[in-house]
């Protein structure tokens, strides 16, 4: 299949419906498991830090919520070129979708983050790269969100997010770098994809199950809001009034 | 594949609005640099480079064996280095658990005219590590076996 038939088909909000529809219950389970399971795992089976004790098992929820807020904002930037280069619809109901999920997960790994930092660190807060670049990522979403209402009109208000978006794309490299690029209280990163990570074996599985969860979770979340963006934008077609009548009756 | 010139031309627009963001990052990160940074290092301090008299802050690790804390008060004195120059840290106050010897610190205070730097608060600097206590108590116990082979080996 061509490039270009596949993003017909992909475009096709009435496509994207019923494709997505059959995923839902997957993603759903799926999520629940990984992020309820790794959760359990993490926090009553794993032994403790040998240096912060029971403090480090709020890893298991700020790293994949920051993870994940991160890469929410590179699929929303992305989904905005799409938008702006081939004026797809259903880039601009992505985009709008992710803006207050990626919201929420920043909100969780600052506040985790928070959490985390009194009992190791010693204090709530401190404006160091890492944080403060964070909390950039958390008003950049609440801009998306806010410049979308500020529109009457959609596809004006997808074009200016678009834009935003691409804007802030800036920011990521920036976040994920800040704590080798500036002397930052954050320490740096303890997965590594090139070498060996430094987080022992034992605390590190359980990680990947709530950080694979939490990208599932965002998925499952993500497709639902879309199709609820899809259904509102086309609940004039035939298609639509179709369902909802089905489901009315 | 050949694009639609319009497509390709937004795609131009793009890439243009992602170069141009990247770069004013990068000039503003580069203006901005000895700001974003949390703390000066010792080495920073010691060449004069920190201001005498302002509220900033120290980082860098605990001295072995330098932390000395008095007897009828919370007053501690303590050497932070990194390897290349040392700072006296003197603070009154509570310390945060993870605070020890050989652990990383950031002080927040002044650097007085006597090079001592007077912090009124303290925070741990933790490193990337984690593993379980066990693991961390068997490789203790191998470097140790590790260094008294090697001073076996010596004699």
């Amino acid at each position: 299949m061509s490039i270009s038939s596949t993003f017909h088909k992909w475009g096709s909000p009435r496509w994207f419906y019923q494709f997505s529809g059959r995923l839902l219950p997957w993603l759903a389970g799926l999520s629940l498991l990984l992020l309820l399971g790794g959760c359990i795992w993490g926090l009553a089976f794993v032994p403790a830090d040998y240096k912060q004790g029971n403090s480090f098992r709020i890893i298991y929820i700020h790293v994949p919520a920051s993870a994940v807020a991160m890469g929410a904002y590179v699929t929303m930037a992305v989904a905005g070129a799409i938008h702006l280069i081939w004026r797809m619809k259903l880039a601009a109901m992505v985009m709008k979708a992710i803006a207050p999920i990626g919201a929420s997960l920043t909100f969780l790994a600052l506040l985790t983050g928070a959490v985390w930092g009194k009992p190791t660190w010693g204090t709530w807060w401190v404006w160091d790269a890492r944080i403060t670049s964070v909390l950039i990522l958390f008003f950049l979403y609440l801009g998306i969100i806010a410049l979308h209402q500020a529109f009457e009109n959609r596809d004006a208000a997808a074009k200016a997010c678009a834009v935003l978006a691409i804007v802030g794309a800036v920011n990521i490299p920036i976040i994920y770098w800040s704590v080798e690029w500036w002397y930052s209280l954050h320490q740096p990163a303890s997965i590594s994809f090139t070498g060996e990570s430094t987080i022992h074996p034992t605390m590190l599985r359980p990680l990947m199950a709530t950080l694979s969860g939490m990208y599932l979770f965002f998925a499952w979340v993500l497709l639902l809001f879309t199709r609820a963006e899809i259904l509102d934008r086309e609940r004039n077609t035939r298609w639509v009034q179709d369902i909802v009548c089905g489901e009315a009756r | 594949m050949a694009m639609h010139p319009q497509r390709k031309q937004r795609l131009i627009i793009v890439i243009f609005i992602l170069v141009i963001a990247g770069l004013a990052a990068g000039l503003l990160g580069y203006a901005l640099k000895e700001n974003i940074n949390l703390f000066y290092p010792p080495a920073e301090i010691v060449s004069g480079k920190a201001p005498v008299g302002k509220a900033i802050r120290a980082g860098g690790m605990v001295q072995e064996g330098s932390v000395q804390r008095a007897s009828d008060s919370l007053k501690t004195r303590f050497v932070v280095t990194d390897f290349s120059a040392v700072v006296t840290v003197e603070y009154e106050g509570i310390l945060p658990d993870l605070f020890a010897e050989g652990e990383g610190v950031v002080a927040s205070g002044k650097l007085g005219e006597d090079g001592v730097f007077y912090a009124t608060e303290v925070l741990a600097k933790h490193d990337e590590t984690y593993m379980p206590p066990e693991v961390s108590d068997a490789l203790e116990k191998a470097a140790a076996k590790r260094a008294e082979q090697q001073e076996k080996g010596e004699l």
